[in-house]
C-alpha cells in the first residue's frame, strides 16, 4: 500500500510538472467540448437555389418569392440559362437549380397542367432529400394558392384529411446540442484517458526506466495501478467540469437521470478504457507506435460509436463493429441518462458489457504484460 | 545533393524498420476507407418504432402496411398505455410511437377527417423530425388514395433530377472526406513526431552539430512520409473506384497533383508541431486530440459548413482538409478541370507558404 502511495505521487507529479501537458488535458476538451456542438447540426436551412426563369411571369415570379420567404432557401441567382445556374452547382454556389419553363403561366391555364423542373447536387443525399423535398412542399403549397385563384372553393369535393399530430419528447425545441455535447463529452474523456495512458507507460519504455522499476521490490500490480488510477482521476475530473460547468451553464443541459448511476458507469468504463490503453502500451515498442494504433482505433471508436451517423442504418457487419465498440454504450448511457432519465433496469445491459470489457482488456493487458517483461 | 539523398535512405530505412507503424501507417487508410464508405450514412433506416393501433379497421391497417413497407421503419410491437410508451423510450431502442385511436376509419369516412398522434423520441432531435416526416409524407400518399379519382386541375408537376449521385449513395459525400481527413491526418502525425523523437532521443544535436545543412535534415525527413502518403493514396482511390463504386470523372493526374499539394501543406503543419513542442507526448496531443475531431467536423462532409455560426466558419477555413475536401469532389465526381479548382488550390499553396516560413523561422531560433 506505501509503495503504491509513492507510486501515485511520483505519477501526478511527474503530470502536473509538465507544462505543455496540462493545458492539453484539461483546457483542450473544455474548449472543445465549447465549439463542436455548434457545428454539429444537421439542420439543413440556408439552401441556396438557382431559379432559371424562362417565364418571367406574374406567376413565375409570385413562386420566386414564395421561395425566398419561406425561409430555408437563399436565392443564389435568378436568369435566364439553365447552363449559368449548372456552372453554380459546379462551384458549389448553389445546390438546386429549379427552372420555370417559357409560358410556364399560359401552358398551366390552358393545358391544366404545367411541369417545373428541379435539378439538385446530390453529393450529399441527406441535402439534396431535403433540400427537394422542402421545395416540392412550397410548390405544392403555391399550386393550391393557384388553384383558389381560379376556382371558387365550393367546386371541391370534401377531401378526407388525416391530421397529424406530431409531438416531441425529451426535448421539444428540437435543440441539436442537447444531442451532441453528452456524446462529445463522452469521446473526449475517452481520449484523454485512453491515450495519455497508453502513451505515458509507453514512454518509460522508450526512455529505458521501465527497466529501472521492473529491478525494484515494486510489484507489477502496484505498477499497473500506480499508472492507472491517475488516469482515472482525470478522467473523473475532466468529465465533471464537461457535465457540470460546460453543459449545465453554457448549454443548459441538467441530468434528468441519476447522477449516482451516471458515475458509477463512468467509473467501470474509465477503467475499461484505461485497460485498453494499457493493453496497447504492452505491444508497443515506442511512443510513435502506440500512438498510431490509438489513432487507428480512436477514429473507428468515434466514427463506428453513433456519435455522428445512426447504428440503426448501418449494414449489419458494420452494426457488428458498432456493438463491439465500447464507446457506443457510453454514448448511448449518456444520452440516456442525461436526456431521457432512464433507470438502472434500464441500463443493466450496457452496465454488462462495459464489465466485460473492462475485464477483457485489463485481463489481457496484464498477461502480455508479464510475458514482455 | 548526394548528402541530401543519402539521408533521406536513413529516412526510409527508419520508416520501414518499424514494422508495426508501417502497418497502421497503410492499414488504417484501407480499413477506414472500406469501413467508412459502406458503414456510414446520414440516411435513417430501420428505426424501431411502436404502432399502438386503438382502431384496428382497414384505414389504419393500410397505413400500417405502408409503415412496414419503407426501409425506414421496423414494427416493433404493440403497447397500449402511455406508461408504456414512456418506458419503452427510456430503454432506448423506441424511436417514435404511431398512435391511431380508436374509430379512426369511422371518423374518416363520416366526418372526413381524422386524426393520428405521433410521438418521437426527440432526444436525438435529426431522427425525431425525419422519421416524423416520414410518416407525414405516408399518411399524405393515403390520403391521395382516398381521394376521388378525377385529377385536380391546374397541376404543376416538379421533375426531380439528382445531379452526380442519383441513387443517393452515402459512399459519395463519405469517400472524399475520409481522403482529405485519413491523408491530412496521418501526414501531420507522422512527421510532428518523427522529428520531436530525435529532439527527444538527443540524436538531433547530433544532426544539426553535422555539416549539413539543417534544412535538408528536416526536408529528409517528410520525404518518406510524401512517398507513403501518395502510395497510401493509391490505393484508397483503387478500392474507392472498384470496391465502392465511386465515380471518378475527371483528370488522375490532377487529382495526384492536387494530393501532393495537401500532403506538402499537412507536412508543414506537422513541420511546425514538431518544432514548437518539446516532447513526443504533447506533439502527438497536440496533433491527435487537437485535431481529430475539429478536422472531422470542419472538414465539411459531415455538417454543412454554412449552416454553422461565423466564427465557426472562420475557423473551418483554416482547416486544410476542407478545401482539399472541395477539390477532391470537383475533380472526382463532378469531373472539373484546374479552372474550377484554381482558388483552393491556391489557398492551399498560401497555406503551406506560411507554415514553412514560421516553421522554419522558429527551427532557427532553436539552432542559435
Amino acid at each position: 500500500m506505501r509503495t503504491l502511495k509513492f507510486l501515485l505521487q511520483k505519477e501526478f507529479r511527474q503530470i502536473f510538472r509538465n507544462k505543455s501537458l496540462l493545458p492539453v488535458i484539461f483546457a483542450m476538451p473544455i474548449i472543445q467540448l465549447l465549439v463542436m456542438p455548434l457545428a454539429a447540426d444537421y439542420e439543413v436551412k440556408n439552401i441556396n437555389i438557382a431559379i432559371v426563369d424562362h417565364d418571367r411571369s406574374p406567376y413565375s415570379q409570385k413562386l420566386t418569392s414564395k421561395i425566398t420567404a419561406s425561409g430555408y432557401f437563399r436565392l443564389a441567382g435568378y436568369g435566364h440559362s439553365y447552363k449559368q445556374a449548372y456552372g453554380q452547382i459546379e462551384k458549389d454556389k448553389a445546390d438546386l437549380i429549379l427552372e420555370i419553363p417559357a409560358e410556364f403561366e399560359k401552358n398551366l391555364v390552358r393545358e391544366n397542367k404545367q411541369k417545373l423542373f428541379i435539378a439538385v447536387n446530390a453529393i450529399n443525399g441527406t441535402k439534396a432529400n431535403l433540400g427537394g423535398a422542402y421545395l416540392g412542399r412550397i410548390i405544392a403549397d403555391f399550386n393550391a394558392d393557384i388553384r383558389l385563384d381560379w376556382i371558387p372553393p365550393q367546386r371541391f369535393a370534401p377531401m378526407p384529411t388525416i391530421q397529424v399530430a406530431s409531438s416531441n419528447w425529451f426535448n421539444p425545441f428540437l435543440d441539436y446540442s442537447f444531442f451532441m455535447v453528452p456524446g462529445i463529452l463522452a469521446i473526449l474523456v475517452t481520449m484523454v484517458c485512453a491515450y495519455m495512458c497508453s502513451l505515458n507507460i509507453v514512454k518509460e519504455k522508450e526512455v529505458g526506466t521501465i527497466e529501472q522499476i521492473n529491478v525494484t521490490p515494486i510489484r507489477k500490480y502496484h505498477f499497473i495501478l500506480g499508472k492507472l488510477i491517475p488516469f482515472w482521476v482525470i478522467g473523473m475530473f475532466v468529465f465533471s467540469v464537461g457535465l457540470f460547468i460546460v453543459g449545465r451553464l453554457v448549454y443548459g443541459i441538467v441530468p434528468l437521470g441519476s447522477v449516482a448511476l451516471l458515475y458509477s458507469f463512468l467509473a467501470l468504463y474509465l477503467v475499461a478504457m484505461l485497460g485498453f490503453g494499457l493493453l496497447i502500451s504492452t505491444y508497443a515498442d515506442t511512443q510513435q507506435q502506440a500512438m498510431s494504433v490509438v489513432f487507428f482505433f480512436m477514429m473507428i471508436f468515434l466514427l463506428m460509436s453513433g456519435l455522428f451517423t445512426p447504428i440503426d442504418s448501418m449494414p449489419g457487419w458494420a452494426k457488428v463493429i458498432a456493438y463491439g465498440n465500447p464507446v457506443t454504450y457510453f454514448i448511448d448511457v449518456m444520452r440516456m441518462l442525461v436526456l431521457k432519465g432512464s433507470r438502472f433496469s434500464d441500463i443493466k445491459l450496457h452496465f454488462l458489457v462495459i464489465t466485460g470489457f473492462a475485464l477483457l482488456f485489463n485481463g489481457w493487458a496484464v498477461l502480455n504484460y508479464k510475458k514482455t517483461s | 545533393m548526394k548528402k541530401f539523398l543519402a539521408f533521406v535512405r536513413k529516412e526510409f530505412y527508419h520508416v520501414f524498420r518499424d514494422r508495426k507503424t508501417l502497418l497502421m501507417l497503410f492499414g488504417l487508410p484501407i480499413v477506414q476507407i472500406v469501413l467508412f464508405g459502406f458503414a456510414l450514412t446520414n440516411e435513417i433506416k430501420n428505426s424501431k418504432i411502436v404502432v399502438c393501433d386503438y382502431a384496428k379497421d382497414a384505414a389504419s391497417q393500410r397505413i400500417i402496411q405502408a409503415l412496414e413497407a419503407s426501409s425506414s421503419f421496423e414494427i416493433e410491437q404493440s403497447l397500449l398505455s402511455h406508461r408504456q410508451i414512456e418506458d419503452a423510450f427510456r430503454q432506448g431502442t423506441i424511436k417514435l410511437v404511431v398512435v391511431f385511436p380508436d374509430g379512426f376509419n369511422d371518423d374518416l369516412q363520416r366526418f372526413n377527417k381524422a386524426q393520428i398522434q405521433v410521438i418521437a423520441d426527440a432526444s436525438d432531435p435529426n431522427t425525431a423530425t425525419t422519421l416524423t416526416n416520414y410518416v407525414n409524407n405516408i399518411v399524405l400518399d393515403y390520403q391521395k388514395e382516398l381521394a376521388p379519382t378525377n385529377p385536380l386541375p391546374y397541376q404543376i408537376v416538379p421533375e426531380t433530377r439528382m445531379l452526380y449521385n442519383p441513387e443517393l449513395k452515402g459512399a459519395t459525400n463519405f469517400v472524399p472526406g475520409v481522403m482529405a481527413l485519413v491523408l491530412m491526418l496521418v501526414c501531420v502525425l507522422m512527421t510532428s513526431v518523427s522529428i520531436v523523437r530525435e529532439k527527444e532521443l538527443g540524436t538531433m544535436e547530433v544532426l544539426l552539430v553535422s555539416p549539413f545543412n539543417p534544412f535538408l535534415v528536416i526536408i529528409s525527413k517528410a520525404v518518406p512520409y510524401f512517398a507513403l502518403s501518395l502510395v497510401n493514396l493509391t490505393v484508397i482511390l483503387l478500392l474507392s473506384v472498384f470496391l465502392l463504386d465511386m465515380p471518378f470523372n475527371g483528370s488522375v493526374l490532377l487529382l495526384f497533383a492536387e494530393s501532393s499539394l495537401l500532403i506538402l501543406t499537412s507536412l508543414s503543419l506537422g513541420l511546425l508541431i514538431s518544432n514548437s513542442t518539446d516532447s513526443q507526448q504533447s506533439a502527438m496531443l497536440i496533433s491527435l486530440m487537437g485535431m481529430l475531431i475539429p478536422t472531422m467536423l470542419f472538414t465539411g462532409f459531415m455538417f454543412p459548413l454554412e449552416n454553422m455560426p461565423l466564427p465557426l466558419q472562420v475557423i473551418a477555413n483554416a482547416v486544410p482538409s476542407k478545401w482539399y475536401y472541395i477539390i477532391v469532389k470537383s475533380i472526382m465526381i463532378k469531373g472539373l478541370g484546374f479552372g474550377a479548382i484554381w482558388k483552393e488550390t491556391l489557398i492551399l499553396a498560401g497555406m503551406t507558404t506560411f507554415l514553412l516560413v514560421i516553421s522554419f523561422k522558429r527551427f532557427k531560433i532553436r539552432l542559435s
